[in-house]
């Protein structure tokens, strides 16, 4: 385990040692007959951010979101904490889960923050970031309820703990969203494009929040548009074109000195 | 005016109490009707939505059904079909016949005919819930029960209740058909004073009034609750 908060110093020697928190290999899925992950594969180690970037229809979500198993992948192998993910062939042919209550299990390790937010609508902020600690987990309730009166405290919504997402901006849902995650103290992050639906000025509130997660060395896995926030943050980028990893590295070479001419000119369109 | 006030007290030899008791079957029946077809609705609509395709067939043709013939038909046809067939079942299997209460067939007659609306209710509702919020459920793990109790049902209320009110004003005035088959309720207790007493104008605008005065205190209570259950969801007016 690396101690936390010293990350940046320990960026690469995490890969050598410490524990692969995520591990995917040859992922397919297909939907239908789109075949969206070609044989994909992705490794997290603890304290490693990995930043997943690719051009719209890439994968790049649906890579994230094989992970916890929200798209069942069609093949292919993905351990969470080393444990891996069981899965058979439903009576229509699907891949399906194999045993609900591991991946019930496996979900409950990793926070996941959706890119439209998906708060609950009917709970209080105080309420959202209490819930799966309370219901899943089995925290008791006060205990729960301070731990998430600091998470709304960290990022900034102390005072709107009483408030329904309904009457927030979409950077304070965010960010209640985050504190959300962070609640089931997860095992890894993951954000599938946490700012894609904000507006240009709430974009930098909800940035700097991922970053500070990132600074203390949480383990992240990140679908993000934002180039220069994945070139500040991450310790790992991996760029998908059309279902494949096309090139992946370190944020200088990917950023710095791609090799690959899909790359180049994607760097070139979005930067 | 002395003769009505006398007709109209609740003690003998005025009719009042008379009404009262079978306003408060009234109320009993609708209210275990509607209670057993918020259940069967909740059933439903899940089958229909995730159910296999068995599942979804049966269901199409319970709601089809159940919504195409008339009502008082239904009751009539389960109420006398339906006792008939479990005395059947109970002789064929050496049980003894069984006197089934008009309350419990009541309730499980209206409750089955007021499911097959509510399962259409609940499923539009649980379809207007933002997709995004069972998924998020989904991903931290929540078990299928637990989503449910937890996300689904309070999540589809807002969208549920208009539908959800105008079935329990159905039901209460859905327990005046139950007269048909002897059961006392209000409207077989309105009919019954006014046949000993002759005044059928009065005792009938009294049960007109009665009805009235649910429907009126039942808009209270559904008021309330729609207002508790749309407690996230910003008003329209300031919207506007």
């Amino acid at each position: 385990m690396i101690a936390q908060g010293t990350a940046p110093a320990l960026k690469y020697t995490a890969q050598n040692d410490a524990a692969e928190a995520i591990h995917v290999e040859n992922l397919h899925k297909r939907f239908g007959e789109l075949h969206v992950l070609k044989g994909v594969s992705l490794s997290a180690r603890d304290g490693e951010v990995i930043a997943i970037i690719g051009g719209s229809g890439s994968g790049k979500s649906t890579l994230l979101r094989c992970i916890n198993c929200l798209e069942n992948p069609t093949s292919g192998i993905v351990r969470v904490n080393g444990e891996e993910i069981r899965m058979k062939a439903d009576s229509h042919g699907h891949t399906v889960p194999a045993d609900r209550r591991q991946i019930e299990r496996i979900r409950s390790k990793l926070g996941m923050v959706f890119q439209n937010f998906n708060l609950w609508s009917h709970m209080t902020l105080i309420e959202n970031v209490i819930e799966v600690p309370v219901h899943v987990l089995g925290v008791k309730r006060d205990v729960a309820i301070a731990e998430a009166e600091k998470l709304l405290a960290r990022v900034g919504l102390a005072e709107k703990r009483d408030v329904y997402p309904a009457y927030l901006s979409g950077g304070q849902q965010q960010r209640a969203a985050i504190a959300r995650a962070l609640a089931i103290n997860p095992r890894v992050m993951l954000f599938d494009e946490p700012t894609s639906a904000l507006d240009p000025e709430l974009i930098g509130e909800v940035l700097k929040v991922i970053g500070d997660l990132a600074r203390e060395g949480r383990t992240m896995v990140l679908v993000t548009h934002e180039m220069k926030f994945a070139r500040e943050v991450a310790t790992h980028v991996v760029y998908l074109y059309n279902g494949l990893v096309e090139e992946e590295g370190p944020p200088e070479q990917i950023f710095g000195a791609p090799k690959s001419e899909r790359l180049k000119q994607f760097i070139r369109n979005i930067g | 005016m002395a003769r009505i006030i006398e007709l109209l007290s609740p003690t003998p030899p005025g009719w009042g109490g008379t009404l009262l008791v079978g306003l408060l079957h009234s109320v009993e029946i609708a209210a275990g009707a509607f209670g057993l077809g918020l259940v069967i609705g909740i059933c439903g609509a899940y089958g229909k939505l995730y159910g296999g395709p068995v599942v979804r067939d049966l269901l199409a043709v319970y709601t089809t059904i159940v919504r195409a013939v008339p009502e008082l038909v239904l009751i009539l046809l389960l109420y006398y079909a339906g006792t008939d067939l479990i005395n059947q079942l109970l002789t064929a299997m050496g049980y003894q016949r069984i006197d089934i209460s008009g309350l419990v067939a009541g309730i499980a007659v209206l409750g089955f005919v007021q499911g097959a609306y509510s399962t259409e209710v609940m499923r539009g509702a649980i379809l207007a819930i933002p997709q995004g919020q069972i998924e998020a459920a989904r991903a931290y793990g929540m078990s299928p029960g637990l989503l449910l109790r937890r996300i689904t049902l309070p999540a589809m209320l807002p969208f549920a209740i208009p539908g959800l009110a105008n079935l329990w004003l159905i039901a209460t005035k859905d327990t005046a058909l139950l007269a048909v088959v002897g059961f006392f309720e209000l409207t077989l207790a309105t009919r019954q004073a006014a046949g000993v007493t002759k005044a059928y104008l009065t005792f009938f605008l009294a049960a007109g009034v009665i009805y009235l005065l649910l429907t009126l205190v039942s808009n209270l209570i559904i008021g309330r609750i729609e207002v508790w259950a749309r407690r996230g969801m910003p008003s329209l007016k300031e919207a506007r």
